[in-house]
């Protein structure tokens, strides 16, 4: 496959010398000059490619090569147009000769000189320009040019709409719509090609003409579609699959012409055909840009005014009229936007009808597919427009749901069903409780290891939030089912979810949502081995051996799983049995999937913590903190996971309370249970350390008035204790030393508590002293590290001489909020008037 | 519309760091949008380009880790295929969609669609209200044609020095980037008319 000859062509490429590159440009222009073109100058023109592509600076080539490559997209050989185009679209015009891109050089314009002039349009005039000559080719009835002439300008045109939507002007559009439905709804419905023309024995009558088929073999009865096959097809036929391709964006984006330039002409052509979404205003820009083209532009409104008032059947040229467009005569006298959403409408309906049918080739029913998922999104987007098609678009929709919602291979087809219902479905008053419950139970459920599947479905929650919550009461319930996705394939769809993560945090879910996302690593091994007891028999040799695949299929342990693949939330927060779990899961810890999975968990719990403040009260953040930490020592085992979720929940802590300094009075219980269990210090000294720190920082009665002395002396007590223990022994075996910040916050916190409680002070100071004292022989058992021993005791004796000013101790331990709320000085711009005013006061009040 | 088409490896090459991606062939459809987004308004042809060659390389390099990843969770192992095994290379093909955030690399948010062919990739960026079922059929049709008629089993380096074979193919399977609604008959005219250019 990719080899090491390819890696150094492309150095050679990079690397070429200019002396180099000038021979071989200037044989290359004498090859060019040659009138017959060969091998020779297909390989040095592919050459130059590779040179000019292969850096990302850009290399401009001598003016005359650059005329003789320019020459060559007017050749009549394509593979010369190819490679003119490629080449051309790699470099720059020399200077000077920029105007030279002008669709007037490339007359007739094929598809690769096309290519060429959309690359380098530098400004919206350049496009605008284009886009008027194609249309005028478009005008015309008869193409002038060979007979594809017409096929690449539809592809153009969308390319430019896709861009700068406002190079068309409202002319235009009335146009090209009048030509949509044309190739749309009146193409040929007899076969093109194969049979030979007018041959001198074939008479008339053996050229009789036959009809398209349908995909299942049997003749079409009806116009004709991107569904209908014959052994050739003629051009309407081609330009009716050109339509049908760029129907739906057409209609999405036609509204962002401009009209503002020209309204005056639009009007007098078209007085009935009043859009109901009036465009902004073009830009200045493209007014200048129609004002040099003013004669191209009349010519163009009174050719249309002409086919606008011989409007009936003027398009039919040679086409039956079948049963469906008799029934819709009444649409002649429509406006052409309103005509074209009329027979878009018409060709959806005939799409969806067609897909039915069994095709013979599995290519055609992959096609079915996608053409249905176009039909429904063009059908959703008519609708949308006009909002009467809605009460004649839901029968068909209806019907095509109750045809394929059974069967999941057709899920990607129901997902912009569900669109159409979510849009439309109010308003006609259906119930859409069972496009809910595939689209949230179903789908994730069974669904959850297709790719394409979660993509669009992630995409469509993102896209219609709003919506959703407003009208789909169990999507925010739902989430135990679409983090299965996450599970699945965590990179391919975090970003995802980090979108989507706020909107399924709510009072009601919170505590359950943080139990799943930590338990996530467990879901994303249950859904392996969910597919895993699918796809192996229990006899195979893969299925054996794995302890975790035996727990899954095991009855008496099912209910474990089962929890996991719960589909909905409100059956429990978690479960009791979670060490189980985790024991029976944790040779799933390194595989892939978990990791992966396991590494994406932090960021989504950032996203909740910094949500979920916004809609919890002070006792659903008590509860949250309990959960954290009761879930700190119940994790499973992944490598580096548990590490990141203490930081994660460290983090948290701390800024829960700060926010809400009485949180840590409300769960003083369970933090002085955390802090003081001794082997913490030694397995979890992150969050260890937070909760010594907001235990020293918040419990006083500054923060709260519940706060008492006794309250105080329990927590000082505590954490005495646990000091005392780590530094007067050696750590536990297997254990590493305490790391210092650990004995400095809780030497801290005992500071600060005893300066809220004087009668705690002579305890500390007895500690301190103690510390000195025992440190003084310079090794210690429990710190392994001198320059870390000094540290300690450096802030030991800081605290020390600090308490032996209780007052002074106080107001730097526990500084009033009028001095750290707000941090004026900090903030150099603040901070000088605030002296300013400090001192007039000072001045002033003598 | 398909914003852009690329072939790009997917395996460790010497010369790049760790995670780079090659950029074999690619291809932009349509304007540049640099010209009509603000920021970029002010730039020179020369640093449009270079922009351009910039962001191709960005979405290269995402779909690169997205391969990684996806074939690492999966466990699959690579079967390994030779010139003639086209179907079976394609068979064995592993393939996934990227979102591109707006802004990282283009202005607007793109699906990145991509198939994993041993060592190489090939991407789509589709707009992402394409129609994606649409997009991945063409994506497989012009992933064969490619692996086919630039032999991209073996070992040569015909896309560098054929590539107006790929420009030949995405001209009639994907004009201009636009996806196209065809049905097997049309789709071997279409092969038609590219076999005899590739007979010439």
């Amino acid at each position: 496959m990719y080899a090491h000859s390819s890696e150094s062509l492309i150095k050679q490429a990079r690397e070429i010398q200019e002396s180099e590159l000038q021979k071989f440009q200037s044989r290359l222009g004498k090859l060019l000059h040659g009138r017959e073109l060969g091998h020779e100058a297909v390989d040095s023109l592919q050459r130059l490619h590779l040179i000019l592509s292969a850096t990302k600076y850009t290399r401009t080539l001598p003016p005359e090569l650059h005329k003789r490559v320019k020459a060559l997209l007017s050749s009549p050989a394509e593979q010369f147009q190819v490679l003119g185009s490629a080449v051309l679209r790699e470099t720059l015009p020399p200077a000077g000769q920029e105007v030279n891109y002008n669709q007037e050089n490339f007359l007739p314009l094929n598809s690769h000189a096309a290519a060429l002039l959309l690359s380098q349009a530098g400004s919206r005039a350049d496009l605008s320009s284009l886009c008027a000559q194609l249309l005028r080719s478009l005008e015309s009835r008869q193409p002038e040019g060979p007979a594809n002439s017409l096929m690449h300008t539809l592809p153009i045109l969308n390319a430019v709409l896709t861009h700068s939507p406002e190079c068309l002007t409202e002319d235009h559009v009335t146009l090209l719509s009048k030509r949509l439905v044309d190739w749309l709804r009146y193409a040929s419905i007899t076969q093109g090609g194969g049979a030979p023309s007018g041959g001198f024995f074939t008479g008339p009558r053996s050229r009789q003409p036959i009809p398209t088929a349908e995909l299942d073999g049997t003749v079409s009865g009806d116009f004709f579609t991107v569904l209908c096959v014959g052994q050739g097809f003629t051009e309407d036929q081609w330009m009716n699959v050109y339509s049908f391709s760029m129907l739906r964006h057409w209609l999405l984006t036609y509204h962002s012409v401009s009209n503002g330039n020209n309204a005056a002409d639009t009007e007098d052509i078209q007085g009935a055909s009043v859009s109901k979404h009036r465009p902004h205003p073009s830009p200045p820009m493209t007014c200048s840009v129609f004002s040099s083209s003013a004669a191209n532009r009349l010519q163009l409104s009174l050719s249309l005014s002409h086919s606008f008032s011989n409007d009936d059947r003027s398009e039919v040229d040679g086409s039956v009229v079948s049963m469906v467009s008799a029934t819709s005569s009444s649409s002649r006298l429509l406006p052409p936007k309103e005509r074209l959403r009329e027979k878009a409408f018409q060709y959806c309906q005939r799409l969806i009808e067609q897909s039915d049918r069994k095709a013979h080739k599995k290519a055609d029913t992959d096609l079915q597919k996608a053409c249905l998922v176009e039909a429904v999104c063009i059908l959703d987007c008519v609708c949308g427009e006009d909002a009467s098609l809605v009460y004649r678009t839901f029968p068909c929709i209806k019907a095509l749901f109750g045809r394929l919602s059974s069967d999941l291979s057709f899920a990607r087809v129901l997902l912009p069903i569900a669109q159409f219902y979510l849009n439309h479905g109010e308003m006609a008053a259906v119930d859409c409780e069972c496009v809910w419950k595939l689209v949230f139970g179903r789908f994730p459920a069974e669904l959850f290891n297709n790719q394409f599947l979660a993509h669009e479905l992630l995409r469509f929650l993102r896209l219609n939030l709003e919506s959703l919550q407003l009208r789909v009461p169990q999507y925010s319930h739902s989430f135990p089912n679409l983090l299965k996705f996450l599970a699945w394939d965590s990179p391919a769809v975090v970003d995802d979810f980090v979108d989507l993560l706020p909107s399924l945090v709510t009072a009601g879910t919170a505590v359950e949502l943080l139990h799943t996302l930590l338990d996530l690593p467990c879901l994303s091994a249950t859904l392996v081995l969910q597919v895993r007891s699918t796809c192996l028999p229990i006899s195979e040799p893969g299925g054996r051996g794995l302890l975790s695949l035996d727990a899954f299929r095991s009855q008496s342990l099912r209910g474990l799983f089962l929890f996991l693949l719960r589909g909905e939330a409100g059956s429990g927060d978690t479960i009791d049995r979670l060490s189980t779990l985790h024991e029976l899961l944790a040779e799933t810890a390194d595989w892939p999937r978990v990791v992966q999975c396991a590494q994406t968990v932090p960021v989504l719990l950032h996203i909740f913590f910094n949500t979920v403040v916004a809609v919890a009260d002070e006792k659903l953040l008590a509860h949250l903190v309990q959960v954290m930490l009761e879930r700190s020592s119940l994790l499973l085992n992944v490598p580096k996971y548990k590490n990141e979720i203490y930081r994660v929940f460290s983090c948290h802590l701390l800024r829960l309370c700060k926010l809400h300094p009485s949180l840590v009075v409300d769960e003083s219980h369970e933090l002085l249970e955390f802090a003081g269990a001794t082997a913490k210090v030694y397995s979890k000294e992150e969050i260890y350390t937070h909760v010594v720190w907001v235990l020293g920082e918040y419990l006083s009665v500054s923060c709260d008035s519940r706060c008492s002395v006794s309250l105080i002396t329990s927590c000082f007590e505590t954490l005495e204790a646990v000091l005392f223990e780590i530094t007067s022994s050696a750590p536990p075996p297997g254990a590493d030393c305490p790391v210092p910040r650990v004995v400095t916050s809780l030497m801290s916190a005992l500071a600060k508590l005893a300066s809220r409680s004087h009668d705690l002070i002579p305890r500390v100071s007895l500690f301190l002293s103690k510390l000195r004292t025992v440190t003084r022989g310079g090794s210690v058992a429990w710190c392994s590290d001198e320059e870390d021993l000094v540290a300690i005791v450096t802030r030991g004796e800081e605290l020390w001489s600090l308490l032996k000013a209780p007052g002074v101790a106080q107001s730097v331990l526990t500084p009033p909020p009028l001095v750290t709320t707000p941090q004026w000085h900090r903030d150099t711009n603040v901070a000088m008037p605030l002296r300013l005013r400090a001192l007039t006061n000072l001045t002033h009040a003598q | 519309m398909v914003r852009c088409f690329l072939i790009h490896t997917v395996c460790p090459v010497g010369a790049l760091g760790s995670g780079e991606s090659r950029v074999l062939y690619s291809r932009v459809f349509g304007p540049d949008e640099g010209v009509w987004t603000d920021q970029d308004r002010e730039l020179s042809p020369q640093e449009r380009r270079l922009l351009q060659k910039e962001k191709t390389t960005a979405v290269a390099r995402q779909v690169r880790s997205a391969v990684s990843l996806s074939r690492e969770a999966s466990g699959r192992m690579l079967v390994e295929t030779v010139p003639g095994e086209e179907a079976l290379a394609l068979q064995e093909a592993d393939g996934g969609v990227v979102r591109l955030r707006a802004g990282d690399p283009f202005s607007e948010e793109m699906s990145a669609l991509w198939l994993g062919v041993q060592s190489l990739g090939f991407t789509l960026v589709c707009e992402p209200h394409e129609n994606l079922l649409l997009a991945e059929g063409t994506l497989r049709n012009l992933t064969r044609h490619c692996l086919e008629t630039l032999h991209m089993l073996g070992q040569g380096s015909e896309v560098l020095l054929r590539s107006n074979r790929v420009d030949a193919l995405l001209s009639r399977l994907l004009p201009h980037g636009q996806l196209l609604f065809l049905n097997h008959r049309f789709a071997q005219s279409l092969e038609k008319e590219v076999a005899s250019y590739l007979a010439k």
